[in-house]
């Protein structure tokens, strides 16, 4: 019989990233549900000790040098045998660049369902749903939690990093890992992208623009606005990716997280993969001219106007106080 | 080199979506379908290669309304051959599109399958993975550029916080793509239309269509804002005048 309850830990540079802990968090929650052990998953280069705030029953720590930085194919190599021995009852992995790598990998291989994009659990009884976004957040499914066994993909803004994190250091059990053949993935370097630009998130006031402001020019109107209040102009992801700023400017999932006094998103439509680095905004005003953006139930103001038009009327008006 | 890129057609975002009778699937009825945003960038992507480094590109995918317009539009861009797979019905997963490709793929024999890191309404993971599983081929996500040297890839993997790994990575390979080395070229109508007459679609049959592992959905919703921004109105100089006083408010003017 399949059983536990896995987190795939995931940690960077020497840290085990926050992602972990809400995994662990969800974890937790699911263990003490089902009745079912928490194992915490670490694998990497001496680094044991960075188990020692996981809140699991129990971590298993693989040790190899070749695990000192993330290769999908050495990660898989080593996890394939370990869960085809000890088959989860459910193994959460982060839905990112580490946990998208290897969860559908595994379970392509067992044969076990996945449950992409996870935001939640919720039991009624014995009863336990899974609830996914999909559709840029536009969309929330329900569905029986798949059974004997399971492999997600968790998104942040449920579970709590603090509710991930135990105060006793868990069971550690180290698997050796003899060597790892098959790994067609090598790190070269990390590159810091745009090293010495502004770092957005120390800004106290971010002007952010999305796809809505549709050209490139009205950037101007954007900076005249950040320059006025002391702040920086940051952007979503398509516009990062057109090149109208650098990638130093990126906020969301695969960019920076933000905690300014106020965000102003320009044209954002609020996709999960931005919006959830953007919650420790005191103040986020969405200027946006469809009134279901999911940007609106992030926003504490809302303005449905073209982005143009406020950013001028702005301008002006700080120009002549 | 043989670069293969199985595209997915996806609700366009913009529209309004809705929730069929059974409450538990979209009405795919009036839905618009697009290509989902990150396939495009895999296209850029593998035409970018096949400029620098010589490639036959093959775009491919599901028989749905906009598959043409689609493959046509590639075929504008610069890829050699189109394939639309037929049978595959309205509604189907990835599990089920990585099965029927699946076949395709071992005929191809690719180098390079390159598809987005992941689509909008993915909800029995990505595409990608499952694919490579089932080719016994290697899988790498989130990736953001590559190149070619001496035989093996180069590529920037994307981690949180913008940090990016610069990778080496030994062919054949799927990767997923994050984003294109620069974004997707600009295609006027008239060259898809062009395209239209000089190009051809093949058409592949599908045979199996494994549905097994799909998850149960036992409720499908748009969600309701539990909190909802509160929305300043009036001409735009009373919009900026009371957006001022908020930021005046915050001690930021
Ligand atoms: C793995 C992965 C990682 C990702 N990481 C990130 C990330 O780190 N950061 C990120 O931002 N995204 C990320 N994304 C992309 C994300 O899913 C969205 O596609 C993206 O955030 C959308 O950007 P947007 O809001 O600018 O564009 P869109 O979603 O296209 O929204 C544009 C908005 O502008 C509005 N608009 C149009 N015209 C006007 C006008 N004249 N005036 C005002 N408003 C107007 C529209 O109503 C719409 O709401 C990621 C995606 C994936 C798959
Ligand atoms: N049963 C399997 N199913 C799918 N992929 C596999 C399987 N076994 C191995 N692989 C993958 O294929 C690669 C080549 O494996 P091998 O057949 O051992 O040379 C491995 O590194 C795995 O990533």
């Amino acid at each position: 019989m399949p059983s536990g309850i896995y987190v795939l830990i995931e940690h960077q540079q020497g840290a085990v990233e926050d992602i972990s802990y809400v995994m662990l968090a969800a974890g937790n929650m699911l263990a003490k549900q089902t009745g079912e052990e928490i194992i915490a998953l670490l694998l990497g280069n001496k680094i044991k000790e960075m188990a020692g705030d996981l809140k699991a029953d129990q971590v298993i720590y693989f040790d190899h040098p070749d695990l000192e930085d993330f290769s999908p194919d050495a990660y898989l190599e080593v996890l394939a045998p370990y869960i085809e021995a000890h088959p989860p009852k459910a193994f959460i992995g982060g839905h990112t660049s580490v946990g998208m790598d290897i969860v559908c990998g595994l379970a392509s291989r067992f044969g076990f369902p996945i449950i992409s994009q996870c935001q939640k659990f919720k039991t009624e009884g014995e009863t336990i749903r899974f609830v996914s976004q999909i559709c840029g957040g536009k969309i929330i499914v329900e569905g029986l939690l798949p059974e004997p066994s399971v492999m997600i993909s968790l998104v942040p803004g449920s579970y709590k990093v603090e509710q991930g994190k135990g105060d006793v250091s868990p069971d550690i059990e180290t698997v050796e890992v003899a060597e790892i053949l098959n790994n067609r993935m090598k790190l070269i370097e990390y590159v810091e992208l745009d090293a010495g630009d502004v770092d957005i998130s120390k800004e106290e006031v971010l002007v952010a623009v999305g796809r809505g402001l549709q050209n490139p020019n009205d950037l101007e109107l954007a900076q005249e606005l950040a320059g006025a209040l002391g702040g920086s102009v940051c952007g979503s992801r398509p516009v990062i990716d057109q090149g109208w700023l650098p990638a130093s400017r990126l906020v969301g999932k695969s960019g920076k997280s933000v905690s300014p006094k106020v965000y102003l998103a320009f044209g954002i439509s609020g996709a999960p993969e931005h919006t959830q680095a953007i919650t420790e905004s005191d103040i986020i005003i969405a200027i946006n001219t469809d009134p279901n953006a999911p940007i609106f139930e992030f926003a504490k103001y809302g303005v449905e106007e073209d982005a143009v038009d406020i950013l001028t009327a702005l301008n002006d008006h700080i120009t002549q106080n | 080199m043989k670069i293969v890129v199985p595209v997915k057609l996806i609700p366009d975002l913009v529209e309004e979506l809705s929730i069929d009778p059974s409450g538990t699937a979209l009405d795919m009825t009036w839905m618009r379908l697009v290509i989902n945003e990150l396939d495009h960038h895999a296209i850029e992507q593998a035409i970018l290669l096949k400029e620098k480094f010589g490639a036959e590109v093959i775009v491919m995918a599901p028989d749905l309304e906009g598959a043409d317009d689609v493959l046509f539009t590639a075929a504008a861009a610069g890829a050699d051959r189109l394939i639309r797979i037929i049978g595959l019905g309205e509604s189907f997963n990835n599990h089920t599109l990585a099965a029927v490709c699946q076949p395709i793929m071992v005929d191809i024999n690719p180098d390079m399958i390159l598809t987005g890191v992941q689509a909008t309404d993915d909800l029995d993971g990505q595409l990608g993975p499952i694919l490579a599983e089932r080719l016994k081929m290697h899988y790498i996500g989130y990736i953001a550029g590559m190149s070619l040297e001496n035989g093996s890839l180069i590529l920037n993997k994307e981690f949180p916080g913008g940090l990016v790994a610069k990778m080496k990575v030994e062919l054949p390979v799927v990767v997923g793509i994050q984003a294109a080395e620069s974004p997707p070229r600009y295609i006027a109508y008239s060259r898809v239309r062009q395209a239209r007459n000089s190009a051809e679609i093949e058409d592949i049959q599908t045979t199996e269509l494994d549905t097994n592992l799909s998850p149960a959905i036992t409720r499908m919703f748009q969600p309701e804002a539990e909190e909802r921004a509160q929305i300043l109105s009036g001409s735009l100089d009373e919009i900026s005048d009371q957006m001022i006083k908020i930021l005046k408010e915050a001690g930021v003017v």
